[in-house]
């Protein structure tokens, strides 16, 4: 969205003024205005209207007073957020330290079949994530999975639990699922940005005596930062939106007793229903209008304070 | 919709191979929840009906069970919704009916097929008016493995302890998983566990009433001691049941690798075709010899008219035939375990299905406990009893915790009325 805004800044700078960037962009701006800006203002229109004594009406903050003030909502909504902070914690902790690894791993010169891993552990990334749940949940069954037995031949059959199945693991197995599956984009952007680093520059270190480990930490990871950055970025607006993944492998009720119920499914429990539970727009819409507010939030905080706190070199 | 009936169009030309050419056919289309039933629908059921009623062309069109109700919320909101709707029991249909989405049907010629009890589930409050046609009701028990019984030198329980020794002979003897159930897909501890067993204490429909009138409350004795018994399944169950799907629990069972499951009638004809060995089955064990047996007999499927179909004519000449005996016997041959509420007798042949049929002989029949009026709020006493089912089998939570919980919920919004 940002270089959009420059370049209006210098058309209209200059004259006479191209109108052929306009016309460019109408059919980009159209299409986004129609399927995500108007749905977004609906969806908090919505968030202030709720139906009283059958009739739809405008409530003000009434439906975040319910949401935040009602026992059973706060906490069902304080328990999807504390898992959905877990979820991503677990995703920076995990996949994006794996992916900057493989990414340097990748990038050693004398690395054979690079290509073929590279392709390899991207592909997960490329499957429906009801594929991706489908065969996980199949590796993970205590009865025809493919886990139990793998572990059996190499006698750590004792270490294995359903996993999927128990309260406290349960939440862990799933964001692993999509660590997996995910794991692919930080390795590719970082992958990209440590190719890019100028051969000078190494050459440079290694004249120093800055080899190894040190030059990966001294010279290559400040230099690779602004792309771990976006990543982080990429990682926690891909969170909070989750929903597919935990809906394929636990279900719209995100069991065991609700322990991987994140926003997203919360969401759509709220507000399509589920089983005899029938659907509520207006909380529903309340619920999604604070995942908004939350995403909205993550990534000023990135954009206003980290983004311009970060030291960028040109070579 | 034009999409919707060009693709039925498209399936229907291709599976039933009419060569007819395009004249002025009508078109309906079903929409329902039970995918396993395309092929009777198709190869059974609606050539029947075509048969007699040429001009009018009917298209099955399932979407998945878990799905459904928000997908024809979503659709009918929308006016893409198909002629007829297969109708939820009680509250999701008559939700429907509320906001004119489904049509009246009271006066519909073949109502007079069905008792009040029949009609229960698709009637408002007070009784005026009926929305949906009833198709079949399924009733709770346990199937069980009749070759392994016979090995192991096992009868069939009749009472809460005889069920707890037959479990633990299974288990002692080690080559059967005593029961197949699993806890990962929640509403199979609550419908085939708590709801299956639940009535022989809760005493049917004097607990069911009594509890909607709120003379009693879910932390009563009636109430929890089903969840203590449950709770005691959790030994019996196989390795890993807290991940084990429903799936997985059906095919345990069918494989031979299971001896007993607690069932519902529906699973009759997958059973009949997936399983290699004889099956029986029993009723829900009582506490004592000789204490009343109460079995949940859920009215659990019927089918209306969307209010807004163009083609309400047609779509009430088919609810009419689904209303006739004729329908009745067809449907309940096809779908062993899936019983007619309708008045006329319907003779069946399975014997896994007469076994079942028979307990409406001896028992008194109730519905599931929390379908009528109760899940009408939010939080949902439905979905809320399937996540502590599961917790009070996998011992996340105590039977007398988990039905604090469900009574506070219920409490939250549901008053009784005075």
């Amino acid at each position: 969205m940002k270089p959009r805004e420059t370049t209006m800044d210098v058309s209209e700078l200059k004259r006479p003024r191209r109108w052929h960037i306009l016309i460019f962009l109408l059919p980009a701006l159209i299409v986004y205005t129609a399927v995500m800006i108007l749905p977004l203002i609906e969806t908090l229109r919505q968030s202030f209207y709720n139906t009283v004594d059958g009739q739809y009406a405008f409530v003000g903050l009434g439906n975040f007073k319910v949401l935040f003030g009602d026992p059973r909502w706060a906490a069902d909504f304080w328990n999807a957020l504390r898992n959905n902070f877990f979820f991503f914690l677990i995703h920076m902790a995990v996949q994006n330290p794996i992916g900057v690894a493989l990414a340097a791993m990748l990038s050693i010169p004398r690395l054979r079949f690079s290509a073929f891993y590279r392709t390899a552990i991207f592909l997960p990334t490329l499957l429906s994530f009801v594929i991706v749940g489908f065969i996980w949940k199949l590796i993970l069954s205590p009865i025809w999975g493919v886990a139990p037995y793998l572990m059996d031949l190499v006698g750590l059959k004792w270490l294995f639990a359903p996993w999927l199945g128990r309260p406290d693991s349960a939440l862990i197995a799933v964001s692993l699922i999509s660590v997996w599956q995910y794991i692919g984009i930080p390795m590719m952007l970082i992958y990209a940005a440590l190719l890019n680093i100028p051969d000078e520059v190494i050459e440079a270190a290694e004249l120093d005596g800055v080899t190894g480990w040190s030059q990966f930490w001294k010279i290559k990871l400040p230099l690779i930062l602004p792309a771990i950055g976006i990543v982080s970025i990429l990682t926690f607006v891909g969170n909070f939106n989750a929903f597919d993944l935990i809906y394929t492998v636990q279900g719209a009720l995100a069991g065991p007793d609700k322990s991987t119920d994140i926003l997203g499914t919360l969401l759509y429990r709220t507000f399509f229903g589920f089983q005899l539970q029938l659907g509520d727009r207006s909380m529903g819409a309340t619920i999604a209008a604070i995942m908004f507010l939350i995403i909205l939030a993550g990534v000023s905080l990135y954009l206003f304070v980290i983004q311009r706190r970060m030291r960028r070199y040109q070579f | 919709m034009t999409r919707t009936t060009i693709k039925g169009l498209l399936l229907a030309s291709s599976i039933l191979g009419s060569a007819g050419l395009a004249h002025a056919d009508t078109t309906l289309t079903i929409e329902s929840w039970r995918n396993d039933d395309l092929a009777i629908w198709q190869e059974k059921l609606i050539p029947a009906f075509e048969a007699k009623n040429p001009g009018i062309k009917v298209v099955f069109s399932p979407s998945a069970p878990t799905e459904y109700n928000a997908a024809l919320n979503a659709k009918l909101d929308a006016g893409s919704a198909g002629d007829l709707i297969t109708c939820r029991p009680f509250d999701p249909s008559l939700e429907l009916y509320n906001r004119k989405h489904l049509a009246d049907l009271t006066g519909l010629p073949g109502m007079e097929n069905f008792s009040d009890v029949a009609k229960s589930a698709w009637t408002t409050d007070d009784g005026k008016a009926t929305f949906c046609v009833p198709m079949a009701s399924v009733i709770h028990g346990f199937i069980y493995n009749k070759d392994a019984f016979d090995q192991l030198g096992l009868s069939v329980p009749t009472t809460e302890e005889e069920f707890f020794a037959v479990l633990e002979k299974i288990k002692a003897d080690g080559n059967y998983i005593p029961m197949a159930m699993g806890t990962k897909d929640l509403w199979e501890a609550a419908t085939m566990g708590y709801q299956n067993i639940g009535p022989n204490y809760w005493k049917g429909e004097e607990g069911r009433l009594a509890l909607i009138k709120g003379d009693q409350k879910l932390t009563d004795e009636a109430w929890v001691e089903p969840y203590r018994v449950l709770a005691k399944w959790k030994d019996y169950l196989g390795d890993g049941f807290e991940a084990q799907t429903y799936p997985d629990s059906q095919n345990l069972f069918t494989l031979g690798r299971a001896a007993i499951y607690p069932a519902g009638s529906w699973e009759i004809s997958g059973f009949n075709t997936q399983a290699q060995f004889k099956m029986g089955a029993f009723p829900p064990p009582v506490k004592k010899a000789g204490d009343t047996c109460y079995i949940s007999d859920h009215n659990d499927i019927g089918i209306g008219l969307n209010a807004k179909s163009p083609n309400a004519e047609a779509a009430k000449t088919f609810l009419t035939w689904v209303a006739s005996p004729e329908f009745a016997e067809i449907y309940a041959n096809a779908l062993p375990g899936f019983f007619s509420l309708n008045s006329t007798a319907v003779k069946m042949t399975d014997p896994l299905a007469q076994e079942f049929v028979s307990w409406r002989e001896k028992c008194k029949s109730t519905i599931r406990s929390t379908y009528r009026i109760l899940s009408r709020g939010t939080p949902n006493l439905e979905n809320e009893t399937w996540v502590e089912s599961a917790n009070v089998i996998n011992g996340t939570d105590t039977p007398e915790v988990a039905a604090k919980k469900l009574q506070d919920g219920l409490d939250s919004w549901y008053k009784p009325a005075k």
